[in-house]
């Protein structure tokens, strides 16, 4: 188990923060493995850590110490466009807002990374297509999130994040602004992704989020309280709700 | 990220708001369009001189006789007889830097046709005159060397005179007496139009040198009563002909060093040039002016570039999270700053143009678009974007994705 490869591998990451002269210390040293495939819940309350661990592993962020392994390289010292680059390819990013980009249609938003990745307009077009199909909205590309419910818009953030194959999905309370059945909805997609081998963390404060992961980590005062594997529950969509989103 | 896709998204961000882009693109827009129809009418004013002076003919010095002197009161350049006929024919085959001279010597007279009368100058020249003058006839033909020499009782008309004398009759072939003396005229010149102080060439009247001082007026045979035009070989050597003119009859009339010269050199591109610099200071002023006003352009530029890096930045946060480096958020920025500026120019230009036009046209002036001037503008305009777009945009590349996601 030791010698094979993890996605993620957090070395005794400290991260601190100064507010004027005064240093505060949000993570004291956090330290773990996630193996590719892998879907885990980091729980925690506000203040914990969470947001600032999920920044670093995002790569939004650099530790103030320690060192991040993201599939086999340090990334802990990268500079700002090798982070970008980093980001672009390797990760897909899940927002509590969405933060689609507003007036844009659905496909455009999906395009964004590849954009960045500078693949071409029409190959660009034809994977923005296919990430929409696969979170079940080929008829909605050329809608402006303002004319998206709040769960078709979350689809989309999804589709963004899974448009340029990354290994890992990063989702920063993704059913936060969502009603119970659509948060089902979405907690199922992102089941269907874990099974078909990307590796999902996703960040939430709500436990019974948490109960569709494999491994939940639970952070406090800026270090692992506990890490426990689950059997997860299936995240099963009421066949009333399918009616009502179709 | 190629460039087309940076421009593409630059022009979208700008259609979003298209009120707001025209505005700020306004101040461009005037700029331009002053630059180009200020400098456009100065250049005009320019081009008309220039023309009014080409109409006295270009290169061109005018040689006159010292003054006289009696008692006291002096009598201005031409009232004293310097210049002699030998010093003519020392000018037009000693001086290199001189294409040709001639002499012209002048008298008020009546010219009478059969029932008209007309007092203007009559002027007694050789050929070489009209060439100076760059002045060809528009019907028959002009002073031989043989009228010269033979002293013939030929004339030839200006176009006012022939107007008066013969109204819209053709006057080739009529006779004309001045002071009883018949004479033939042979040719009409071309209309010259007026000198630049508004004096009218086509009223005078031209007779071979020789049949002047036989038969309109005599004068001292070894001096020539008159003046002498000189054109040299070109516009760039009439400094230098001035120069070898002056030390040529300096020379001849045997005047010490020190002394003043006893006759006077007219030099027209001297004229012309003073001339010329008047305009060009204003034409300079009035574009001083109008970049000045570019310059306030940029600074809205910048002023909204900074607006709209406040408002999207949320929208930076999420380009900068799936992977937009610095350098492509700086240049989305930069490039949505330079469309703005440079589309602002071109339309810019096209209203200078067109503005310019009309007000040539509604008030009567000359105007030239000058493309130099345009493309000038046009960079200038651009180069106002870069320059007070890159602040916006900096700022905007530097912004950290964390901070920019979590912007209200």
């Amino acid at each position: 188990m030791s010698n094979r490869h993890a996605l993620l591998e957090l070395d005794t990451v400290t991260k601190t923060y100064h507010l004027g002269d005064v240093p505060v210390q949000v993570l004291h040293g956090v330290s773990l493995r996630i193996e590719p495939g892998e879907s885990v819940a980091i729980m925690g309350a506000s203040g914990s850590g969470k947001s600032t661990l999920m920044n670093i592993l995002g790569c939004l962020d650099r530790p103030s110490s320690g060192h991040y392994l993201l599939d086999g390289r340090d990334v802990s010292r990268l500079n700002r466009g090798d982070l970008a680059e980093v980001r672009n390819r390797t990760i897909g990013f899940v927002f509590q807002n969405f933060n689609l980009l507003s007036r844009t249609s659905a496909l455009e938003n999906v395009e964004l990374p590849l954009i960045y990745a500078g693949v071409g307009t029409r190959e660009r077009a034809r994977r923005a297509k296919t990430a929409l199909e696969r979170v079940g909205l080929a008829e909605r590309l050329d809608h402006h999130p303002s004319q998206l419910s709040g769960g078709q818009q979350q689809r989309v953030a999804i589709a963004r994040a899974l448009v340029s194959s990354p290994k890992l999905i990063l989702a920063d309370e993704p059913t936060g602004n969502l009603d119970s059945r659509t948060s089902v909805e979405i907690m199922a997609l992102f089941q269907e992704l874990g099974d078909s081998g990307i590796t999902v963390v996703l960040v939430t404060h709500e436990s019974d989020i948490a109960t569709y992961a494999r491994r939940v980590i639970v952070l406090k005062d800026g270090l692992v309280q506990s890490d426990q594997r689950q059997e997860p529950a299936r995240a099963v969509v009421p066949p009333a709700a399918e009616v009502k989103t179709a | 990220m190629n460039p087309l896709v940076t421009f593409r998204l630059a022009l979208r961000a700008l259609l979003r708001n298209k009120m707001r882009s025209f505005l700020t693109m306004l101040g461009i827009i005037i700029g331009v369009s002053a630059v180009i129809a200020m400098v456009a009418i100065g250049e005009g004013a320019k081009a008309q001189v220039e023309k009014s002076f080409a109409a006295m003919g270009t290169s061109l010095l005018i040689v006159m006789s010292g003054s006289s002197s009696a008692g006291g009161a002096r009598g201005g350049f031409g009232s004293q007889p310097t210049l002699t006929w030998d010093d003519l024919k020392a000018i037009q085959t000693e001086v290199t830097s001189v294409k040709s001279a001639a002499a012209v010597l002048r008298s008020s007279a009546s010219l009478v046709s059969e029932d008209q009368n007309w007092t203007t100058t009559v002027q007694g020249t050789t050929p070489e005159y009209f060439e100076i003058r760059t002045w060809s006839i528009a019907n028959g033909s002009g002073l031989t060397q043989s009228d010269v020499e033979g002293g013939t009782k030929v004339i030839v008309l200006g176009q006012t005179v022939a107007s008066r004398l013969f109204g819209s009759g053709d006057a080739v072939g009529q006779a004309v007496r001045i002071k009883n003396t018949p004479f033939q005229v042979v040719g009409v010149l071309q209309a010259k139009g007026q000198s630049p102080t508004g004096q009218d060439y086509d009223d005078g009247a031209f007779v071979p040198v020789t049949t002047f001082q036989s038969k309109i007026q005599g004068g001292l045979q070894k001096f020539l009563n008159g003046t002498i035009f000189v054109s040299a070989v070109s516009a760039a050597d009439t400094t230098r002909a001035q120069a070898a003119v002056t030390n040529l009859l300096r020379d001849r009339h045997r005047i010490p060093p020190g002394a003043d010269d006893d006759f006077s050199i007219r030099n027209l591109a001297e004229v012309a040039g003073a001339q010329q610099e008047g305009t060009k200071t204003m034409t300079t002023l009035l574009a001083s002016i109008a970049f000045v006003s570019l310059l306030v352009g940029g600074i809205g530029i910048m002023n909204i570039m900074l607006v709209s890096v406040t408002e999207r930045t949320r929208e930076i946060g999420v380009r900068m999270a799936v992977g937009a480096k610095p350098h492509h958020i700086l240049a989305q920025f930069l490039v949505e700053a330079l469309t703005l500026s440079l589309l602002g120019g071109l339309l810019g230009v096209a209203i200078g143009i067109g503005g310019g036009a009309w007000l040539a046209r509604s008030f009567n002036w000359p105007m030239l678009v000058r493309p130099d001037i345009v493309s000038v503008a046009v960079v200038f305009s651009a180069l106002v974007g870069v320059g007070f777009g890159l602040y916006p945009a900096r700022k905007a590349s530097l912004l950290d994705p964390i901070e920019a996601l979590r912007y209200e």
